[in-house]
């Protein structure tokens, strides 16, 4: 936990000190917990990326490439002419500052460097230093600065405390989306040797094992076996998901958190429960295991090199569309970049529930359906047995995870689900909801233990978001759609809001779900007592 | 002080433009740089555009501000979160026309205990939006120097505009709101803590400048009244190519020109350029159909991950003792 306390953490100065924004220098030593630890020599030497050693920011020598400024300088330029994103939004930014109270890091910490304006100046007036006639005539005077080591230090600062959410980009009046700027810094520091840990670890993991918790397939087939005993204990029925089953109709591929911790695993269990009784032809993959994509947060032929795995494996496997659990930037790669780079998906079909006979058109060139798509599509046809008293000793709300917010758009699906499955559903204000949804403060790669602080921090505004509904609606669940979420949430919850617990949607679809041939059932999935003790199903 | 010396900078141009049409370098201010200043306009801006266009758009990423289109019965948002091309272009519109995004602005304040609280906040929208009208209508009303007889269009803006009838010559709304929405966003770059920390030269000069237009303008048209026809011939002139040195005018109007020239030149050169690039932003001018239709990156590069075939090799005793069926079993 953070070494200051809540009241510590809440003495936030927004006003900014008085000296000039363009001085770089950091006191690595005195922020610790507000920044990550560097990757380990031996994962970039598996990806091959440039330059592995041993060092610590707090180094005042960071082992840089003896050219470094140069190879940043050309990685620049060679972005600039990949990416029109990239050149425009260095270009038009006007500094009107909209984007400034928007992020949540700036409002957690006040520090001014996290206005997504000033953020993504750091990487801005390196660029007009190089590459634009004013900076180049007009150096300092026109905001340019000289990539300097303090500058790339501060970068190392300032581009692994942004989660890529885009919540600045929603309120920008050209749009300009600082996940964007990040994700361009990030490959740039990439290309000298600076990368945080808790990426390229996960990602060396995915690429080798099939998913970021480095898990082999025999303990894969063990965890989902581990949580078929569970549901067997609980329901009475024995559910019997395949792995690496050729010829099933549908690939399903979860983010694997949700097979491996609490309380991710609740929404798996649901999951399975909701496909027996449905009898949905599916296989779970233990080679594309994982759904999430640490690529993400590293560059994007990293993205492009994890996800391939997904379309190999459903070509492998024959089946004929794929359904994807509950997880945040794992939808928005699927979304947004996976038919990009690895399609076209042409071996597959358009996907079709099997039940209700609907085609997902929204997934015709994809072949993608997310699973709460495919849910709210069963209940609306009324094919699901629901009983929501079973999850009325929860007073729910409902956390939109950013990437299928402000990636996708999926808003109402999520809401749908929920309301169908429990009787006490609360939003959240609408400032911090839907596309204006503050992020857990852990993503992009950022959920680690050393960054603690700056977790905290940034998830201030989600915290008091979820005590405003505890206090007066007396919420004590806070549901999501991503396994992020679900771990970063979870320890954001026990420090600020410690009545608030955390799932999954599924899970609540888990426990509502009323079975063929199902026991007496008397808890839910995490073996708490329904209110009322045992729910008889209406006749 | 960076405002400081943008207002030095502005003050010390229209200075030269004084001195300069009071030196006799009327030929040049009023003939030469403004065919300058117009002709790095023109070639700056498209320069600009080209170079954006230049760069591809490799992967679709519009930021969703609303419902995806989904299943049939859940309503979606076809402006917020457009799915066709048409969508995606009248969310531009939107954008450009209505300034949406910043309509949406809010302010956070922290409360007691760390409470944060939000609130509408429709400052920066109101005066964004009334400086770029205003300035666009003043720049309209300005087509009557250039064509004779007058355009319908902008006698029509003119009535409009002068509508009060207050004073002689009737005072135009725009006038006023053109300098008091520049003097707010400039007030409010100054007054918030935050603003001022951040903001460059880059920011205060074309403030700066618009404002010591705009004030240039007023002084010339309501106070040392100029001589209207001359400017008018100076003006057709331009646009006919078949420019004449004019006589009289009055050194205060070579000031609002050169100032004009100076904001034309240095357009394409600046943050001003938003103007042409807000069209071509990937996160709002493109549909999210991204399920639908597959987004074609012209420079994919050819990545192959860890095949299944490597991975079965890797895991083989693993898989088989897992009893997890082999490829080809």
């Amino acid at each position: 936990m953070a070494e200051k306390s809540k009241e510590q953490l809440v003495q936030i100065d927004f006003t900014p000190p008085s000296g000039d924004w363009t001085d770089p220098r950091i006191d690595f030593e005195a922020r610790k917990g507000s920044w990550s630890y560097p990757a380990a020599a031996k994962n970039l030497r598996y990806l091959g990326l440039p330059n592995p050693r041993d060092w610590s920011p707090m180094d005042a020598d960071w082992k840089l490439p003896e050219n470094w400024q140069q190879i940043i300088k050309d990685g620049l330029a060679e972005r600039l002419a990949k990416y029109r994103s990239l050149k425009l939004f260095l270009d038009i930014c006007v500094r009107c500052g909209a984007c400034a109270d928007k992020c949540h890091f700036f409002l957690g910490s006040g520090d001014p460097k996290n206005m997504p304006v000033l953020r993504a100046e750091l990487l801005r007036s390196v660029y007009r230093n190089d590459f634009t006639m004013a900076g180049k005539i007009l150096g300092h005077f026109a905001g340019a600065r000289k990539l300097s080591p303090e500058v790339l230090k501060e970068w190392y600062y300032y581009f692994f405390q942004c989660t890529e959410c885009r919540r600045c980009s929603v309120f920008c009046p050209y749009g300009i989306d600082t996940a964007e700027i990040t994700m361009h810094a990030r490959e740039l520091m990439n290309l000298v040797g600076l990368n945080i840990n808790w990426v390229i670890e996960p990602v060396v993991n995915c690429d080798r094992t099939g998913n970021h918790l480095g898990i082999q397939p025999h303990t894969f087939k063990d965890n989902v076996d581990f949580l078929v005993d569970e549901l067997e204990g609980l329901t009475g029925i024995k559910v019997a998901p395949s792995i690496n089953r050729k010829g099933a109709e549908v690939l399903f591929v979860v983010p694997s958190a949700d097979y491996f911790a609490d309380p991710g695993i609740y929404t798996f269990m649901g999951y399975l429960l909701l496909f027996h009784e449905l009898g949905l032809d599916y296989t779970l993959s233990a080679y594309a295991s994982e759904g999430g994509n640490f690529g993400l947060f590293t560059s994007h032929d990293t993205i492009k090199r994890l996800n391939y795995k997904i379309y190999h494996e459903a070509k492998r496997l024959k089946v004929k569309w794929l359904l994807g659990g509950e997880c945040g930037h794992m939808w928005r790669v699927l979304h947004q970049y996976m038919d990009t780079m690895n399609g076209p998906a042409d071996f597959l079909e358009v996907p079709v529930s099997p039940f209700t006979k609907t085609r997902f058109e929204n997934t015709a060139s994809t072949k993608m359906v997310h699973i709460c798509e495919f849910t709210a599509d069963l209940i609306h046809h009324g094919l699901l047995k629901l009983d929501p008293r079973r999850n009325d000793h929860r007073r729910v709300t409902f956390h939109d995870s950013c990437n299928p917010a402000r990636g996708m758009g999926l808003l109402e699906e999520p809401r749908y689900v929920l309301k169908s499955v429990c009787n006490n559903f609360f939003e959240m204000p609408e400032n911090t909801i839907r596309e204006q949804t503050f992020c857990c403060g852990g993503g992009a790669g950022l959920g680690n233990d050393e960054n603690m602080e700056m977790r905290l921090r940034g998830g201030l505004p989600r915290a008091t978001a979820v005590r405003y509904v505890h206090e007066k609606h007396g919420v004590n669940l806070l549901t999501c759609v991503c396994a992020i979420d679900r771990a970063v949430l979870s320890t954001l919850m026990e420090y600020w809001v410690p009545e608030v617990g955390v799932s999954g949607v599924h899970e609540l679809v888990g426990n509502a779900l009323v079975m063929k041939g199902e026991k007496p059932r008397t808890t839910d999935l995490r073996g708490i007592p329904f209110a009322g003790g045992e729910v008889k199903p209406d006749a | 002080m960076r405002v400081v010396s943008s207002f030095l900078l502005v003050g010390a141009l229209a200075l030269m433009a004084f001195v300069g049409a009071q030196a006799g370098g009327e030929a040049l201010l009023a003939i030469g740089l403004p065919y300058l200043a117009v002709a790095v306009f023109l070639v700056g801006i498209t320069a600009r555009v080209i170079g954006w266009a230049r760069s591809p758009v490799p992967f679709r990423i519009p930021t969703t501000c609303g419902q995806q289109r989904s299943l049939p019965w859940i309503k979606s948002s076809p402006l917020e979160n457009p799915s066709t091309g048409l969508g995606a272009t009248a969310r531009v519109l939107l954008e450009v026309l209505t300034f949406r995004s910043l309509f949406r602005n809010t302010r956070a304040e922290l409360k007691e205990g760390g409470r944060l609280v939000y609130s509408a906040d429709k400052w920066l929208w109101a005066a964004a939006l009334a400086f770029h009208y205003s300035f666009l209508v003043v720049l309209l009303r300005h087509f009557r120097f250039f064509a004779s007889p007058v355009p319908a269009f902008v006698m029509w803006l003119q009535g409009l505009d002068g509508f009060f009838q207050i004073g002689v010559p009737e005072v135009y709304l725009t006038d006023v709101v053109l300098v008091a929405a520049v003097g707010f966003l400039l007030l409010r770059r100054l007054a918030d803590a935050r603003l001022r920390y951040l903001s460059l030269v880059a920011d205060y000069f074309p403030l700066a400048l618009i404002l010591g237009i705009g004030i240039s303008g007023i002084w010339i048209r309501y106070i040392g009244k100029v001589d209207v026809e001359s400017v008018k011939n100076l003006a057709i002139g331009l646009v006919t190519f078949r420019p004449a040195v004019p006589r009289g005018i009055g050194s205060l109007f070579y000031v609002h020109l050169f100032l004009v020239c100076v904001l034309f030149a240095y357009f394409p050169l600046s943050k001003l350029v938003h103007m042409a690039g807000v069209f071509l932003s990937p996160t709002r001018n493109l549909a999210n159909n991204n399920r639908t239709h597959r987004h074609v990156n012209p420079w994919n590069p050819p990545i192959i991950g860890h095949t299944y075939a490597e991975w079965e090799h890797d895991y083989h005793d693993k898989l088989v003792a897992a009893d997890i069926p082999l490829d080809g079993k």
